[in-house]
């Protein structure tokens, strides 16, 4: 097990001489029989931004909810400036100047960008609102941040990302000391991830403490300066990101798991591709302003990467093999047998197995226990008439709780409380249960933790072996690399390359995407 | 001790707790206006007293409320309960009064079968326009709230039906075993509900559409066939209560049979826990809200409460009981929790701190 080291002996550096702006030390907290936090310690620095590290489950949002006055510390100091403070609400956080934009935007959407920004403290003359002062002030602030953002547009009309800057103007408009953004990033493309940094940057220099929590460790890479890690509800470590290597990174959060990622990339691509029975047959497969016209083959025990970007088709190419949108163009043929897909059901009675991108939305049932979100899809095809029998319920159940090594382990807890991780191994169990020949995964992997990431990636490469064909949609294209043994890239709503993977770089997937942006580009020029 | 304490949790968090202990309240505020208020004699051969009456009167709602309970729990709702009670009354009133032996068994149980074939046939009219068509639950079964005053009104000619059938007013006034039919009637469906839906798939299913319906498409669940069925099935429950309500007096008026039901009937599904949101559903939760409501109704004149304002008396209570069972307005109430000392490991003053994490680990 690894010792706690107190922060203080960690780092030696001209930083450590400040005073933090904010101090956590030895903070508990108690959930019935369960820790979440176990004596954890972080300072917060004026004009850095701190990530905090860690699987699922590490204790990250309990510290966060700790911070923000959500729950309350069983024992520990919260220091702010020195000064010993306690919350027993988020107001008195907030008060205090600390300020949460939480993963999922929670402004009104039907409300201009400015009344969202100064919701609850709008400026009044006689009485009723001022709106051309508060647009006045709203833009200001936006400006100031260096977001490009008409301060009357209704907040609805904008893209998530543009939402999540304006929730942050909102957040450091109440002139915020310390800014916690928890997992920022988890749906923003490149483009929108770099804006959201330069505004963090900005407020950075002015002196705001930031608190980031994000999976992307190339993103930590990027803007952290300094990271506290955490496992299992304790204290692993607090490092200066410039002295840390991602390799390391991920030991202290992983610890031993990380052989197992090792193993995967030596197990990985047996190329014998083409040489399996074909599955089904796509020809032409396409659907207005979806996706244009597509050709492509499955072969048993062959796992097929899809790349791309957002918004490639790389979803909707998906979401038509299986019927969640019917195409209107094209042709499937299953083994011999031509077919049209009018539904998801007609998918799964041909053996197809579809995960969605979006868990919460599509996937999960979250006031169901794990057992019945299992279940779920044997259980339909069954027809309601013919329930599974407990015996063999129970047997499915215990076996992929254990094959997935599915925490908590019980079968009876509700789904909407397992961590993301989890959710989306249950969602995997959901579908093998149906022993599918098909499987497909469109972003298995996003938002869950490392661990949970190595299980699902050495599950999929298991069952190809077994002779399932898989097809893997990832946005990660190591992740996609890394699994596949042949690849195809689509971009623009269309299959722009499709090749046997053998060693092929992430440099050459980018370069095939950019390369085609490129020569469509010239003209306009 | 710690036993002690997790089974007084467990109660505690029992979604039952709060509908049950309206439920007694109520049964003690009764008791004290007339402390005779809970007595049960024999008499004529069973059972009699205000809590059989109650029993006797809480069928028709307990009826509608169970269809009513797995329409809500697919994020429905059926407005058409009412006007459906009408017609299975009307129906069945016009059958029995048309008939060559007026009555006879065979009369009453033809009448009765009949008109529970129509009111499921109305309830898969519904579903359709909910399943197939898309079209909102609160407004596809509005259509036949409206319409079906209309239909009852023309199969009675616009005038009040008197029937004279000893089995059919059985129906509400009859005796099995001591105990009213009408109530072992509705327990009956009760029971079948539960073996309906939890003996086979069918209550998983609805909760899972209900929960999340585009999960539960993709995962291949036909949800279309189980709008359908939950509707058909709220349809056959309301024709069930119409009948009752009908055999209460002998009579069909299409105009008030049945009037306002769907409200007591949704006010008990929710007072039994079931969300309005949809999901999750209890069958017990809405027995316990359809006694309730039947309670309160014998309540009013009991308590002596002036009939002028008896409908705002049972909107305060109503009020009230929601207001029970919201956890905000709960929290409002509550004491905070107070910081427990931070004396939870080993002892925990002398050590310093990494040494005693150190132990735990």
């Amino acid at each position: 097990m690894t010792q706690m080291q107190t922060p203080p002996d960690v780092v030696a550096t001209p930083e450590a001489a400040r005073e933090p702006v904010i101090e956590m030390r030895d903070i508990s907290i108690t959930f019935g029989a369960v820790r979440a936090l176990d004596g954890v310690s972080v300072r917060l620095f004026p004009g850095e931004v701190h990530a905090l590290m860690g699987e699922n489950g590490a204790g990250k949002s309990t510290l966060i909810k700790a911070l923000t006055g959500v729950y309350s510390i069983d024992s520990g100091v919260i220091t702010i400036s020195g000064e010993r403070h306690e919350f027993h609400s988020p107001a008195a956080s907030q008060e205090a100047g600390i300020s949460t934009v939480y993963q999922e935007v929670n402004l009104v959407p039907n409300l201009t960008v400015a009344e969202n920004m100064l919701l609850g403290r709008e400026p009044r003359r006689l009485g009723a609102i001022n709106v051309r002062e508060m647009n006045r002030r709203a833009r200001r602030t936006l400006l100031h941040l260096g977001i490009d953002v008409d301060p009357r547009s209704v907040l609805d009309e904008h893209p998530i990302a543009v939402q999540q800057l304006v929730a942050i103007a909102r957040a450091v408009d109440v002139e915020a000391k310390v800014l916690i953004l928890d997992e920022p990033t988890s749906s923003l493309d490149a483009d929108e991830v770099e804006k959201l940094f330069t505004v963090m940057r900005r407020l950075r220099d002015e002196g705001v403490a930031i608190v980031f929590v994000s999976h992307f460790l190339d993103q930590i890479y990027e803007i952290a300066d300094r990271m506290t890690i955490l496992r299992n509800g304790r204290l692993v470590e607090e490092r200066l990101v410039s002295e840390t290597s991602q390799l390391e990174l991920v030991r202290l959060m992983i610890g031993r798991e990380l052989e197992v990622l090792d193993r995967l990339d030596r197990a990985a691509p047996q190329t014998d591709a083409e040489e399996g029975t074909p599955l089904l047959t796509a020809v032409g497969l396409g659907r207005k302003n979806t996706l244009e016209a597509t050709d492509l083959t499955l072969y048993e025990g062959e796992v097929v990467g899809i790349a791309g970007l957002l918004g490639s088709g790389r979803t909707e190419l998906a979401r038509l093999l299986f019927g969640a949108d019917t195409a209107d163009t094209g042709e499937l043929t299953f083994r011999s047998e031509r077919r049209k897909l009018r539904s998801p059901r007609h998918a799964i009675d041909r053996k197809i197995a579809f995960s969605s991108e979006d868990r919460k939305a599509e996937g999960v049932v979250g006031d169901l226990t794990v057992a019945d979100n299992m279940l779920l899809a044997l259980q339909a095809s069954r027809g309601w008439l013919r329930p599974i029998p407990q015996a063999t319920r129970t047997q499915l159940v215990d076996d992929y709780i254990q094959a997935l090594d599915i925490r908590p382990a019980d079968p009876q807890a509700l789904m909407r409380n397992l961590s993301g991780g989890n959710q989306q191994k249950v969602l995997l169990a959901r579908w093998l249960i149906t022993q599918p020949e098909i499987l497909i995964l469109d972003e298995p992997t996003r938002g869950i933790d490392i661990g949970a990431k190595a299980q699902i990636q050495a599950k999929v490469a298991e069952l190809a072996a077994q002779g399932m064909s898989v097809v893997f949609i990832s946005a990660e294209l190591e992740e996609v690399l890394r699994l596949s043994d042949r690849l195809v890239v689509m971009r623009d709503r269309r299959k722009i390359d499709e090749r046997v993977n053998d060693d092929v770089s992430v440099r050459d997937v980018l370069e095939t995407i950019a390369g085609e942006a490129r020569a469509e580009e010239a003209p306009h020029d | 001790m710690t036993e002690t304490t997790t089974r007084v949790q467990r109660v505690l968090r029992h979604p039952l707790l709060w509908p049950v202990l309206a439920l007694v309240v109520l049964v003690l505020v009764n008791v004290v206006a007339r402390p005779s208020f809970l007595d049960v004699r024999m008499q004529d051969g069973h059972l009699y007293g205000n809590v059989i009456d109650i029993l006797r009167n809480s069928a028709p709602v307990m009826l509608v409320a169970l269809g009513m309970t797995l329409v809500i729990a697919t994020r429905g709702i059926d407005l058409s309960v009412g006007a459906i009670a009408a017609i299975a009354g009307a129906v069945a009133c016009t059958r029995i009064v048309g008939a060559g032996d007026e009555a006879a068994l065979t009369t009453a149980v033809m009448a009765v079968t009949y008109a529970l074939v129509v009111c499921i046939v109305l309830g898969a009219w519904n579903g359709l326009l909910v399943s197939v068509l898309g079209i909102q639950p609160i407004i596809a079964t509005l259509i036949l709230m409206v319409a079906g005053r209309g239909i009852s009104m023309a199969v009675t000619d616009g005038q009040i039906t008197t029937v004279n059938n000893p089995f059919f007013s059985d129906l509400a006034s009859g005796f099995v075993l001591t105990l009213p039919l009408a109530f072992l009637i509705a327990l009956a469906v009760l029971a079948f509900t539960a073996v309906l839906t939890r003996r086979t798939a069918l209550g998983m299913l609805i909760e899972a559409v209900g929960i999340n319906p585009e999960a539960s498409r993709l995962a291949g669940v036909r949800a279309r066939t189980i709008i359908w069925t939950v509707y058909a099935f709220s349809g056959l429950c309301a024709g069930m209560a119409g009948l009752v309500i009908a055999a209460n007096t002998n009579s069909v008026n299409a105009n008030s049979l049945g009037l306002w039901i769907e409200l007591d009937a949704i006010l008990a599904v929710v007072i039994g826990g079931t969300s309005l949101a949809g999901g999750r559903f209890s069958l017990a939760g809405t027995f316990v809200g359809a006694i309730f409501i039947a309670t309160l109704a014998r309540t009013i004149p009991n308590i002596g409460i002036p009939s002028e304002i008896n409908y705002l008396f049972k909107a305060i209570v109503v009020i009230a009981v929601c207001l029970l069972q919201s956890p905000r307005a709960r929290a409002v109430f509550r004491v905070r929790r107070t910081p427990r000392p931070p004396a939870a490991g080993p002892a925990p003053t002398a050590e310093p701190a990494p040494a005693t994490a150190g132990v735990r680990a």
